[in-house]
């Protein structure tokens, strides 16, 4: 197919698709609209689970085994581009040389990066009971260590960041989220069941399994998104063509 | 209902996919350390765990009941719940079954296969069969849509880190980014439908959403564009999956160039989930009174499988690249699988599981014999490997077997599942079986040429044609560092115990009858909505007869004597001959259509949602 | 009561799309992949947003029957969103590999399986 001839069976079709989408929207209920069924059930139960943050309750609690899934993907993915980055039969690894970084970067970025990690440890503690959580903390705690590479040089980065051990805990905290499910399973409650004690409503104690879970998934994230960078940062910095010379 | 005893039926459900779930993670933990057969063993073990977990669940079930698991105990309270449901009939356990058998074949044949990585990287790749295996497993069993989006993700993400895994090649790279780019773009339609239908419905479980719109459609709402558009989007997904015509571009692509173990996963099962999908989401969402008149969706998909089993079937015969006719030839099948779905009645879909079952034995066999000679020769090009395979007798009787075996001989279960598909579908078309015994000669024919050139050395070499661009199959990188060497036994082994669980398929009654069972419980709608959301199931309808009739064995035989014949007249054919005015008028415009290019494939997927946007409102 | 929100997803997914078939840059062409996912990001938002006060979905320091969004499809985009990185993170990485095997980043310029 000619650019030209793609590009009119693309517009065709897509004007046959917007016009669809049109009429659908039409007949959604309005935008802002009252009827939500499954939100406020959602509420009430995440209110009965003692969760503050109705969000992690639909996330880790009631729909939990989606986010199971959905943290399997994450897993998949860091096994997958490790293995699509693995160093090919025709390249080496040099070694990263250091880099000259104003004192004043080094020192912004030295006194950020416990502060992002305190951040997104908070975010990850607190995932039951405020805005965040596992994912959204563990992401924060990857980019702290991350300032070492901004702030300083791939050097010092791989100082910050025990690649091996946070390999190893990335898989562990993702089978330990396929195998804290097997806990209501052994209780008869069935899989992924909320069965440890609930705590109090509001406090870091709260909401039972999901705090156990939040916390699997922040250390999960928080390994998984620097392994996964890692190996983008090895394609960029350290692998080379054999014979290369640098 | 989740029952109080621990290990229950019910709980054999989140099970069939925790087991390779927590695999995985034991794989990428223990794999660093272990040497490669231990690797291999733990591998083999937790595969043979989860087909344990399933033939369990398989026998615990009733032929016309279903297993009903809701997550975290949230069963229903007044006809609601905020959980997740996984459920569980025959059909659904059956393929899920179908998928931990495959794994398990795989994970042997791969046993001696792979010149893997170790290390860092060892258990690697075995993780991510097992994390396939959960996302397929997930995908079968699961009851809820918005969970089917999360599997289906699970299964797409973790195949394409598969199909690139020989980095030194740039066309499993292409291959796998084109199969990412147009299985994720579908895969956020079926989402945005999703999202229509959760605005609509205000739920998310396949039976709540069915049972929300059949309730709409009782308030005396008229059927409107939005269900039709949501229908459209979120079988975007599945039909892209399953590679239905014109959404099949990637699946060539992919499958000719992933690993071999892989492609026994991709063409025998991972396709299949999507025509899976399809018939599951339209059968549990769609075919009640809220959703779209059975005319309407019959003669729609009837006319996308014809279309997917006749492109799949030519572009089969063309390839001289054995894994990419594979793959073509799969994409004909799956049209043939579509159409028997496509009848929405147990008959054809009895067809298309018993269909389903065969083909996966042979396609897995001829996939894993393609290795032995991709090990041996670092080639898969039908014209390169004229007669060099000669010493390879065995592997050859084997190929040419599994020829046999998709070209629909009796006694195979290809043959019995064509048989009965292609009945079924005669009573809605006297055409149709047309359709049936000539895609059968036409796929089973190509790969019956090749082997006999291959494997026997008929015929002269053929010369080239310079007209079309073709994917040779040359100067592929052998996917072991020892080329030559002795094949292997689990690379015998293997294919060989699939032909025959292919040719079990066909000669044993018990599995067609409990096939029957199970397609008949998969229609049964108004059972699966009183099962899901409460409340026994009514009787279930009577089953269809599954065996071969005399009609069905002459069929069978009429298409393999066809594939015979062609591939003969093609072993004979003067190699210095031209092409005729048709080829040039209609095969070649097609070929040239399979460019490579990822914006032709995202085009033509924008093409076929608006052809079935289409089809479907000028039916109404 | 309006239904413009909904559009806006429909033009993403469309503008998503175009790019996905005119690009001429495997990187720019992932890019238009997650700009198609986001249409499925503020098309369930905007199904799940409420008018009248409606708040956040978080009681940590709202009373207990405050009118608040529905929090399911805020968790589903939680999930979706999580999906789309780790699937750009793969497709990269793809891309990666074939501009060290292939040399181009051009679509075009890719040709070796056809036919």
């Amino acid at each position: 197919m000619s650019r030209t001839t793609r590009l009119g069976l693309f517009l065709t079709a897509a004007t046959i698709l917007a016009a669809a989408l049109i009429t659908a929207a039409t007949e959604l209920p309005g935008f802002g609209g009252s009827r939500h069924p499954y939100g406020e059930r959602a509420v009430a139960a995440g209110l009965a689970r003692r969760t503050a943050n109705i969000v992690t309750s639909v996330n880790f609690d009631q729909r939990a085994f989606d986010t199971l899934g959905e943290e399997s993907i994450l897993f998949g993915s860091v096994l997958g581009a490790g293995m699509l980055l693995r160093l090919a039969r025709d390249e080496r690894k040099r070694r990263a040389a250091a880099e000259p970084v104003l004192p004043t970067t080094r020192l912004f970025g030295a006194t950020l990066l416990p502060v992002t990690l305190l951040v997104g440890g908070y975010l990850v503690a607190h995932g039951q009971l405020s805005p965040g959580g596992g994912f959204q903390g563990g992401v924060a705690v990857a980019t702290a260590l991350h300032l070492a590479y901004v702030a300083a040089d791939y050097l010092v980065l791989k100082r910050v960041r025990p690649l091996a051990v946070l390999d190893v805990a990335d898989a562990i905290a993702a089978g330990s989220y396929a195998a804290l499910g097997l806990i209501g399973l052994a209780q008869g409650a069935g899989y992924l069941a909320n069965t440890l004690p609930l705590g109090t409503f509001n406090q870091l104690s709260s909401s039972g399994l999901v705090a156990v879970i939040n916390a699997a998934v922040g250390v999960e994230v928080a390994s998984g998104v620097v392994v996964l960078l890692a190996h983008f940062l090895d394609q960029a910095v350290e692998i080379v063509p054999r014979g290369e010379r640098q | 209902m989740s029952t109080p005893d621990p290990l229950g039926t019910a709980d054999l459900l989140p099970l069939a996919v925790a087991i390779p779930l927590l695999g995985a993670a034991v794989l990428a933990v223990a794999g660093r350390r272990l040497p490669r057969p231990g690797r291999d063993a733990l591998a083999a073990v937790w595969a043979a765990a989860d087909v344990a977990c399933l033939a369990l669940l398989w026998a615990r079930t009733a032929p016309d009941g279903r297993a009903v698991s809701w997550l975290g105990g949230w069963t229903p309270r007044g006809g609601h719940s905020v959980g997740i449901v996984l459920v569980a009939d025959r059909l659904g356990t059956g393929l899920a079954l179908l998928v931990a058998v495959l794994v398990l074949a795989v994970v042997c044949y791969a046993w001696r296969y792979f010149d893997e990585p170790s290390g860092e990287h060892g258990g690697v790749f075995p993780a991510l069969l097992l994390l396939f295996e959960a996302g397929m497993c997930g995908f079968a069993l699961t009851g809820d849509l918005f969970d089917a989006f999360v599997f289906f993700e699970l299964m797409g993400a973790v195949a394409y880190a598969l199909t690139g895994y020989r980095i030194e090649d740039p066309r499993p790279l292409h291959g796998a980014l084109a199969f990412g780019l147009v299985n994720s773009a579908a895969a956020y339609l079926s989402l945005l439908g999703i999202g229509l239908l959760y605005a609509r419905t205000g739920e998310l479980g396949l039976a709540q959403i069915g049972a929300a719109l059949d309730q709409r459609a009782a308030a005396g709402h008229g059927r409107d564009a939005l269900v039709v558009v949501a229908f459209v989007l979120v079988l975007a997904g599945p039909l892209v999956k399953a590679a239905s015509a014109p959404f099949h571009f990637w699946l060539p692509d992919a499958h000719a160039v992933a690993p071999s173990p892989v492609c026994m996963l991709l063409s025998g099962v991972m396709v299949e989930l999507g025509v899976y999908g399809v018939a599951r989401i339209h059968r549990v969402v769609f075919a009640g009174a809220g959703g779209l008149p059975d005319a309407v969706v019959r003669d729609t998909l009837l006319a996308a499988g014809v279309l997917t089993a006749l492109v799949g079937a030519v572009m089969c015969w063309q390839q001289r690249h054995l894994k990419r006719m594979l793959a073509f030839s799969t994409v004909g099948h799956v049209g043939l699988f579509l159409i028997g779905a496509a009848l929405l009645e147990p008959a054809g879909l009895t067809g298309a599981a018993v269909y389903v079952a065969g083909h996966a034995g042979a396609k897995a066999a001829l996939f894993g014999l393609t290795g032995v000679l991709l090990d041996r020769y670092g080639s898969v090009d039908e014209h390169g490997l004229h007669g060099r395979a000669r010493e390879l007798r065995l592997i050859g009787l084997l190929f040419v077997l599994g020829a046999l075996a998709l070209a629909g001989l009796p006694p195979f279960g290809t043959g019995l599942g064509k048989a009965v598909t292609e009945e079924a579908a005669g009573h809605w078309g006297g055409w149709l079986p047309v359709v049936f015994v000539l895609v059968s000669a036409l796929t089973g024919g190509a790969v019956l040429r090749a082997g006999l050139r291959v494997f026997g050395g008929l015929g002269a070499p053929p010369s080239e044609h310079p007209e079309v661009a073709a994917t040779t199959g040359e100067g592929e990188e052998p996917e072991i560092r020892e080329p030559g060497r002795r094949p292997p036994a689990p690379m015998l082994l293997v294919p060989a115990l699939l032909l025959v669980g292919c040719l079990a398929v066909g000669v044993v009654p018990g599995v067609g009858r409990a096939l029957a069972a199970a397609a008949t419980a998969f229609t049964d709608r108004a059972g699966y909505l009183t099962e899901t959301l409460g409340g026994p199931g009514g009787p279930a309808p009577a089953a269809p007869e599954a065996w071969w009739t005399a009609s069905g064995i002459g069929l069978g035989l009429l298409s393999t004597l066809l594939a015979v014949g062609f591939a003969t007249a093609a072993i004979r054919r003067d190699p210095r001959r031209g092409t005729g005015g048709l080829y040039r008028a209609t095969v070649l415009p097609l070929r040239r259509l399979h460019s490579g290019l990822l914006g032709d494939y995202v085009a033509w997927l924008a093409v076929g949602l608006a052809a079935l946007l289409i089809a479907l409102t000028a039916q109404l | 009561m309006s239904y413009f929100p909904y559009l806006a997803a429909g033009w993403i997914l469309l503008a998503g799309l175009y790019g996905l078939v005119t690009s001429r840059n495997l990187v720019q062409a992932v890019g238009c992949l997650a700009v198609a996912q986001s249409s499925t990001y503020v098309l369930l938002l905007a199904i799940g947003y409420r008018g009248n006060g409606a708040t956040a979905p978080v009681f940590s320091d709202l009373p207990t029957d405050a009118p608040v969004v529905d929090p399911v499809v805020q968790a589903l985009v939680l999930t979706d969103i999580v999906v789309g990185a780790t699937v750009t993170a793969l497709l990269l990485s793809l891309v990666i590999q074939l501009r060290k095997r292939h040399g181009t980043v051009d679509p075009e310029d890719l040709t070796g399986l056809r036919g």
